[in-house]
């Protein structure tokens, strides 16, 4: 863990709400090295969107974070305004679902390339010009240098995303977050989209974050895979040891519980009855129990934390994981 | 009608258009759109944002009025319908949206919201809408002495569906419209909505209309599947055979860009197909050609008409894969 980029060490997100304290991340571990892509996967309200957010340090103002960030060799959680923020953006970089709210509407995006590429460089105006539209270019958007003129608005919700990216790729982080960034496009653009992250990825070394909600996503993009729900990292494995033996039954319902297309139409899916427990009011035992099929009387009384299956890189939090197929 | 799905379909939409004005521009929302739907069927109607699936969908139940073109529910052609003429035959055809919490009226109770359409449409005896009500809710899984007094803000997304498909429901419909019911819900609970229509299919003998951007979704309730882009149809073939075989190039792009959770399954790299065009200047000829890899000049001048491509299926391409 002390060689990865970034690690994130017993991270504890508290937030007050009317109704109590809200424990939205509930003492989590993980690391990712440079060059190397974390998925982070989880149905809303699983923590991991807030997890990112500790990552940063844009946390709401009420919340309570404990636990340490090591980036880089320095702890975020310690650091400076002023010094984050020249981290931000510069070595730390993020992508948001929603480009037309991660893009400033009354600003061209010339704008705002350059003006980030200024913070953060010792670049002149015209160099920042020229590096702008190396970045479009980069990221795949036809004309780049007529681009620099135009608003947000006048782009379609593909090529936003894209200039969000080339923002975010535009100081050479050395962390990437990408939030759900293909949540909000379509199918086939969500492909070129994943694809150009990844093709940018590898060229920059960068480390990668990417959270999303769908199994799909991760699966053909990732070296390692974080399962969260309520709050907790309930399984991680490195993706093809993950896919191929899933130990954690959330895990293994979660894939079950996705429509496929190599299934005959009208057959039942195998859903997940319930839903996620209130996080205001955590249970004693395994926040998944109540919905879980193999779930025991010890269960319900005692947490189960996270340990290792037959490989040192597989850790999962459960007590009666799934056993190892046959022949597997 | 080459789209003939059974000798008397419930719904059959003929050559329908349907345009909007945006700032003296048009938007050819629907151009020229022919579908059927036989009773008892599940017509699944995939497309990407903007192809005017949702569009189609509204002016199927005349909450959009189309420029040309007719919609026969039953025999009764519902554009030429007006009025109380208009509002007996709605009460036969439903809709269930995306936004299960934005289609529930925050301050009124779940009784009340499932009552609704019952009120309006002159049940008086009280006793019967509760009757009419407690059923439907106990078919979607709630329970009714519970749920009935309670506010929308206290359910969750998944169970302000199960109360939108209630009420959606309560009238004894024939046609159901869902439009992307699932799309906003987690994949936990998508699969119980899902499993939820499919079981008030059977329940009530209900015809659907399926509306979702995705493929994996639609196939998995879908007798038959449409594929639309850019306004027109592409493709309409039985879910499994379309998805095994697809004939227009549109169709095998959007199977090729689900993105699969099986990490041996390495992802293709994507095709630089670009982006769709405007709906304002929708390209001539075949509107699906600046993205296709098989685009000719034929393509540029001459509207593909869909052709059967294979026993019930159907595809709109000059140059289809089967």
């Amino acid at each position: 863990m002390s060689s990865a980029l970034l690690s994130v060490e017993n991270a504890v997100v508290d937030l007050p709400t009317p109704r109590g304290n809200l424990r939205a991340v509930d003492h989590v571990d993980l690391a990712v090295g440079a060059g190397r892509t974390l998925g982070i996967v989880g149905e809303s309200g699983c923590g991991k969107t807030m997890l990112s957010r500790a990552i940063l340090q844009l946390l709401p103002k009420k919340a309570k974070l404990s636990g340490r960030v090591m980036f880089d060799g320095q702890d975020l959680t310690r650091l400076p305004a002023e010094k984050l923020r020249k981290l931000r953006g510069r070595s730390l970089a993020v992508v948001f679902q929603d480009p037309m709210t991660s893009l400033n509407p009354v600003l061209t995006i010339g704008t705002q390339l350059i003006e980030t590429i200024q913070e953060h460089l010792e670049l002149d105006l015209a160099q920042a010009r020229q590096r702008s539209i190396e970045l479009l270019a980069a990221v795949g958007i036809p004309a780049p240098e007529q681009r620099l003129a135009q608003y947000p608005h006048q782009l379609s919700g593909g090529m936003r995303q894209r200039v969000a990216i080339a923002v975010a790729l535009s100081c050479e982080p050395q962390l990437l977050i990408a939030d759900e960034p293909t949540t909000a496009l379509d199918v086939t653009i969500q492909a070129q989209i994943l694809d150009l992250l990844a093709r940018e990825q590898q060229r920059r070394h960068m480390a990668m974050i990417i959270i999303t909600h769908d199994l799909g996503v991760v699966a053909g993009r990732t070296d390692e895979v974080a399962v969260m729900y309520a709050g907790r990292v309930v399984e991680r494995a490195p993706t093809p040891a993950l896919f191929k033996q899933m130990r954690m039954p959330y895990t293994e319902a979660l894939l079950a519980a996705l429509p496929k297309l190599d299934v005959a139409p009208h057959t039942p899916l195998p859903a997940i009855s319930g839903r996620p427990p209130d996080p205001t009011r955590p249970l004693k035992g395994c926040s998944f129990s109540p919905r879980c099929r193999y779930s025991a009387e010890r269960c319900g009384t005692e947490k189960p934390q996270l340990s290792t299956a037959e490989t040192p890189e597989h850790l999962y939090a459960c007590f009666h994981p799934i056993a190892a197929r046959v022949g597997a | 009608m080459m789209l003939q799905a059974a000798p008397n379909p419930l719904m059959k939409v003929e050559n329908l258009v349907v345009e909007y004005s945006v700032g003296g521009k048009t938007i050819h929302a629907v151009s020229d759109v022919s579908l059927e739907i036989a009773r008892g069927e599940t017509l699944g109607l995939v497309g990407e944002s903007g192809c005017g699936k949702s569009t189609l969908g509204r002016a199927v139940l005349q909450l959009r009025q189309a420029v040309s073109g007719k919609v026969l529910f039953d025999g009764h052609d519902l554009t030429t319908l007006k009025g109380e003429a208009l509002r007996q035959m709605r009460r036969r055809v439903q809709l269930i949206f995306q936004d299960p919490i934005a289609s529930l009226n925050p301050r009124r109770r779940i009784g009340d919201i499932v009552a609704e359409p019952l009120v309006i449409a002159g049940v008086k005896d009280p006793e019967e809408r509760k009757r009419r009500v407690t059923e439907v809710l106990s078919a979607v899984g709630l329970d009714p002495a519970l749920v009935s007094g309670r506010l929308p803000h206290e359910f969750s997304g998944g169970q302000c569906q199960r109360i939108c498909i209630a009420r959606s429901l309560v009238l004894n419909p024939e046609f159901v419209i869902c439009d992307e019911p699932v799309s906003a819900l987690d994949v936990s609970i998508r699969a119980q909505i899902l499993n939820l229509l499919e079981e008030m299919k059977a329940r009530y003998g209900l015809t659907l209309l399926f509306i979702a951007h995705d493929l994996a979704v639609v196939k998995a309730v879908s007798d038959r599947v449409a594929v639309m882009y850019l306004g027109r149809l592409c493709e309409v073939g039985p879910s499994e055979q379309l998805f095994a075989r697809p004939a227009h190039p549109y169709t095998a792009l959007l199977i090729e860009a689900i993105p699969v959770p099986d990490p041996d399954v390495r992802p293709t790299q994507s095709v630089p197909v670009g982006e769709p065009p405007s709906p304002i200047a929708p390209p001539s000829g075949c509107r699906f050609r600046t993205r296709c890899p098989r685009a000719d000049a034929r393509c540029a001048s001459e509207v593909p008409e869909l052709r059967v491509v294979a026993p019930g299926q159907f595809a709109a391409c000059h140059h289809p894969l089967v």
